[in-house]
């Protein structure tokens, strides 16, 4: 039998199946394997794809050959190919350093409990990317939160329980939006195919209904990607997860969120409708720079670790919404390659953090004291990470930076290319709190010697960190495919 | 013989594996100091097979890798690169051997970390030296700062950590806030930042977008020390005295007033900021010196601690070469190119001087140096011969380079700059003369505590000795550097 035409199918089924596959084998172990397997086969189907995106051009799947609009079709294009690649890879690489973490976080007992809920999250995430229909993202949207709750809640820390809590609420209102706004379109075109859509929506352009949708769908993801001021779920989320989970959503969760707001804002209402009958532009700019400068100063006044880089986490989402917020090829273009190069940094930084808390036991600027000398390559990979947080050349973030005041002053719009810059200078200061007490304080006498990160963590960690210089040296991969999708996304309506 | 452009390579790695060399030779200071001393030869060697090769008419070019359309890591070395790359790595030799004599004599801590900054320093100096486009240039300035930085904050006082934060926000915060938008909007008008003869952004913008741009890039080069944002220097005052001399007479400060000038040639184009209009985008910029250079010697003047005084003189110095430059007429622009050098070797002899004092006297105030030219004659010697050329009399090296900067004033019928030239070398005699008058000629103070001391270890007057002599060399022979200064000009 070919597989080859099924690989769009494939690509949310193998980490479906995997999920319950863990339940019913129950050995860790063997649910690992499996779990790792099924990243894996993931990550080279992903690949495949995008490749094939590349040659051939967009990819259309009829699931169980039912044509659109009827049945559900799976659509792999420039954009979504290139987050397809983005979250598989990080799960590609969080699962084999998960092990090791979550022996020494999560009890015994609950380990394939992680691995399913790992793989049915991932398989979330990538139904989410891949599907072509309204009520099949959603359907996905939920089946992906619904296991970051649980994994969420899967922290040592009893507060990672009430952080699940505040996530499930939160999340919960979101995707009750979302699924209004999608009601709402389907009342008005009577399909549910995100492309059916696009076109019939063209009818009834402007009118009231249409409107409602656009505003719950934006205030139902802007809370899913932690827009600020619907950011107050992320940072204890991300605080008082297991560190793999972190890890995982940091780099993947928003971002899949981001990849439907686009969707939705171009391939659906079309940017003329978002953008130039309401102030959405205005709105979006408002909010972007709102998130960068008040969450990048709330994380220099943080004293965890974990908690400051969430922080750092909501600003640079900001910096992705902003690029939206241009409607330029260039802003795009920085929106789509910041998802990507933010999501390798954010991942890297909270898979280094997890091996950091496992040595010294937290996280806590006090406990790092001294990092510099008892963990110098670690300290060393969070360096790197927050340069290019800052956006040092040499790093990704440098790219999206470029590319974000490229598209300031194709607007002429000198002012906010100079907010971009000095908003750099933010993002200085909460590194530098941790270059302080890493390299300038001298360690704490307490702690444990002795204890080291395991090969499996340390491995993935560094590989991640690798990336993240890789690609701010060499960026064909990154602007190549987000421009491709840009212009895919601006194109397909003229 | 190698081709010129793996030649450039090499003197880029030169420093690199120097570094790497000694950070794994730290166990034997012996042998750490001969890697240093070999590192240092052998980068000065393969500079100097450049020189030829350059003067020659020859432009050795390197890409290394594209980032974007129009945007590559890039090297191509001109005059004046050639120039910077010559001061820079000939006086890291004699700066080492006087580091040896002064880590050793004060016993500092940290010596490995020490040299192995020092020679990554470098490796960052020669990057900007070489760099073949502003971008490059931004990436090897920014690295300039970050491998200083342990350098500044050496002795990890609370003091020094400050001096630190101060060196580390105001370089970083204005190359990001002020040169990182200059250099996108330069690539987004020009499609390229490649240094160019002519400059590449001739007719692509109007008066007032161009003399904004260029307030951008003048005051993103922090290093250049334009004031206001020049308190990053007096605070890197309390590194030990070999960082002062070396990073904040010669390496770091010539790269801010270097970038100054490429910038100036290579990518505004001399005749395009000239042509643009009354007034010319440049001529804001010739008064923000012209303060630089008087307020900064005012305040020097008032300093009684000796390295704020050099430090304050060193900013007023660098105004010189930022205010002549901007006056755009050949004959300055070969005068600030001339003074890059001229500056450099003066400098760093009084630096030395001051660490000399230090390591033999323990004085760092000026108002105590009364007569310690009898007890230090070499020293307060080849400080003398310095102050000259600082204060540009002959025969030291300072007197040709004010000469051209002097003419070239004149040649542009800039009256302003003629007078801030003449005001400051006014007061220039009056804040050095006086150091040289109480070393020689008033007697010592009674000061029971004060134990007998002869001159500083050997090599740190060996140092000092050889870089007095070559400003007096410069003086009689100045035809390198006066010949690749001319080929800047007009190639």
């Amino acid at each position: 039998m070919n597989l080859a035409p099924h690989l769009p199918a494939l690509q949310v089924v193998v980490p479906l199946l995997a999920a319950p596959l863990t339940v019913l084998l129950r050995r860790r172990s063997v649910a690992f394997a499996v779990a790792l397997a099924a990243s894996w086969v993931a990550l080279a189907i992903a690949v495949a794809l995008w490749l094939r995106v590349a040659e051939g051009g967009t990819i259309s799947y009829a699931i169980g050959n039912w044509p659109a609009p009827w049945g559900i079709e799976y659509r792999v294009d420039a954009l979504s190919a290139f987050v397809l690649v983005l979250v598989t890879g990080i799960a590609a690489l969080v699962l084999p350093y998960s092990r090791a973490s979550i022996e020494a976080e999560v009890p015994p007992q609950k380990h394939y409990l992680f691995y399913t809920m790992f793989a049915l999250c991932l398989a979330g995430l990538l139904g989410i990317t891949i599907t072509g229909d309204a009520f099949n993202t959603f359907v996905f949207l939920e089946i992906s939160s619904l296991s970051i709750y649980v994994l969420i809640a899967l922290g040592r820390d009893r507060r990672a329980l009430l952080a699940a809590y505040q996530y499930l609420i939160m999340g919960t209102i979101g995707a009750t939006f979302i699924v209004i706004g999608i009601g709402l379109l389907y009342l008005m075109t009577g399909t549910l195919n995100l492309a059916d859509m696009g076109r019939r929506l063209a009818a009834v352009q402007g009118t009231r209904p249409v409107l409602a949708a656009l505003a719950f769908l934006t205030v139902g993801l802007s809370l899913k990607l932690a827009l600020f001021p619907l950011h107050q779920w992320l940072p204890n989320a991300y605080a008082f997860a297991p560190s793999a989970v972190s890890a995982f959503i940091a780099a993947t969760a928003t971002k899949v969120a981001v990849y439907v707001l686009l969707r939705f804002y171009y391939s659906v209402f079309g940017e003329s409708a978002v953008f130039a009958r309401l102030p959405m532009q205005e709105a979006m700019l408002l909010l972007a720079l709102a998130g960068i400068f008040v969450a990048s100063t709330v994380a220099i006044f943080q004293t965890d670790l974990k908690r400051l880089f969430a922080y750092s986490s909501v600003g640079q989402i900001g910096y992705i919404i902003l690029g939206l917020s241009f409607d330029s090829t260039s802003g795009l273009t920085a929106t789509i390659v910041h998802l990507f190069n933010h999501g390798v940094t954010k991942g890297a930084i909270f898979l280094l953090l997890g091996g950091v808390a496992l040595v010294t036991g937290g996280t806590s600027l006090a406990r790092i004291q001294g990092l510099g000398k008892r963990m110098p390559l670690t300290s060393f990979g969070i360096v790197l990470c927050g340069l290019s947080l800052i956006g040092i050349p040499g790093t990704a973030g440098f790219v999206s930076k470029w590319y974000l005041i490229r598209a300031a002053f194709e607007k002429g719009q000198w002012w906010l290319a100079f907010l971009i810059v000095a908003s750099s200078l933010l993002a200085a200061a909460y590194v530098w709190r941790f270059v302080e007490a890493a390299y300038f304080r001298e360690p704490r006498k307490d702690l444990t010697e002795g204890a080291k990160v395991p090969r499996s963590m340390a491995i993935p960690s560094g590989l991640l960190v690798a990336t993240v210089v890789y690609f701010g040296l060499d960026t064909s991969f990154t602007v190549g495919s987000a421009a491709q999708a840009a212009a895919l996304l601006l194109g397909g309506l003229r | 013989m190698l081709a010129p452009d793996t030649t450039l390579l090499l003197a880029l790695a030169v420093p690199l594996a120097g570094a790497a060399l000694i950070a794994l030779a730290g166990r034997a200071p012996d042998l750490r100091e001969a890697i240093t001393g070999v590192t240092t030869l052998a980068l000065l060697g393969s500079v100097l097979t450049l020189l030829p090769v350059v003067s020659g008419g020859a432009r050795p070019a390197v890409t290394l890798l594209t980032l974007l359309p129009g945007l590559q890591v890039a090297f191509k070395l001109e005059p004046l690169g050639m120039l910077f790359a010559l001061i820079a790595s000939g006086l890291w030799v004699v700066n080492s051997l006087y580091s040896v004599g002064y880590m050793r004599g004060n016993n500092e801590a940290h010596q490995t970390r020490f040299y192995a900054c020092f020679a990554l320093s470098l490796a960052a100096t020669m990057g900007i030296a070489f760099a073949g486009n502003l971008f490059t240039l931004y990436i090897f300035y920014e690295l300039l700062t970050l491998v200083t930085y342990p350098l500044v904050i050496h002795h990890g006082t609370g003091p020094a950590r400050r001096g630190g934060n101060v060196y580390l926000g105001l370089l970083m915060g204005t190359s990001i806030v002020f040169l990182l938008p200059a250099l996108v909007f330069i690539w987004h008008v020009a499609g390229t930042t490649d240094f160019t003869v002519g400059g590449i952004l001739a007719g692509k913008l109007g008066h007032a977008e161009l003399a904004g741009l260029l307030a951008l890039c003048m005051f993103g080069i922090g290093k250049a020390a334009l004031m206001p944002f020049h308190r990053w220097l007096p605070a890197a005052m309390v590194a030990p005295t070999p960082v002062s001399a070396l990073l904040h007479a010669v390496a770091v400060v010539k790269a801010g007033v270097f970038s100054v000038v490429k910038v100036i040639v290579y990518i505004f184009g001399v005749d395009n900021l000239a042509a643009s209009g009354i007034g010319g985008a440049a001529d804001w910029l010739v008064v923000v010196a012209g303060f630089t250079i008087v307020a900064a010697s005012v305040v020097a003047l008032y300093s009684d601690n000796l390295k704020r005084r050099l430090a304050y003189s060193t900013v007023s110095q660098l105004a010189y070469i930022v205010m002549t430059t901007a006056l755009l007429v050949p004959l300055s622009l070969i005068g600030a190119v001339l003074h890059i050098a001229a500056h450099a070797v003066g400098k760093i002899t009084l630096f030395f001087a001051a660490g000399a004092i230090y390591t033999a006297a323990h004085k760092t105030e000026v108002s105590e140096l009364d007569g310690i030219g009898r007890r230090m004659p070499w020293t307060m010697g080849a400080f003398a011969i310095a102050t000259l050329s600082m204060i540009g009399l002959p025969p030291a090296v300072g007197f040709v380079s004010k000469w051209y900067m002097l003419s070239g004033a004149m040649a542009a019928q800039h009256w302003l700059a003629v007078a801030v030239i003449v005001v400051s070398t006014l007061l220039n005699a009056g804040y050095f003369l006086p150091i040289v008058y109480r070393a020689f000629f008033v007697a010592p103070r009674d000061a029971p505590h004060d134990p007998a001391h002869g001159e500083a270890p050997l090599p740190m007057v060996l140092a000092l000795g050889a870089t007095s002599a070559a400003t007096v060399l410069l003086f009689f022979l100045p035809d390198v550097p006066l010949a690749l200064a001319r080929q800047t000009i007009a190639p």
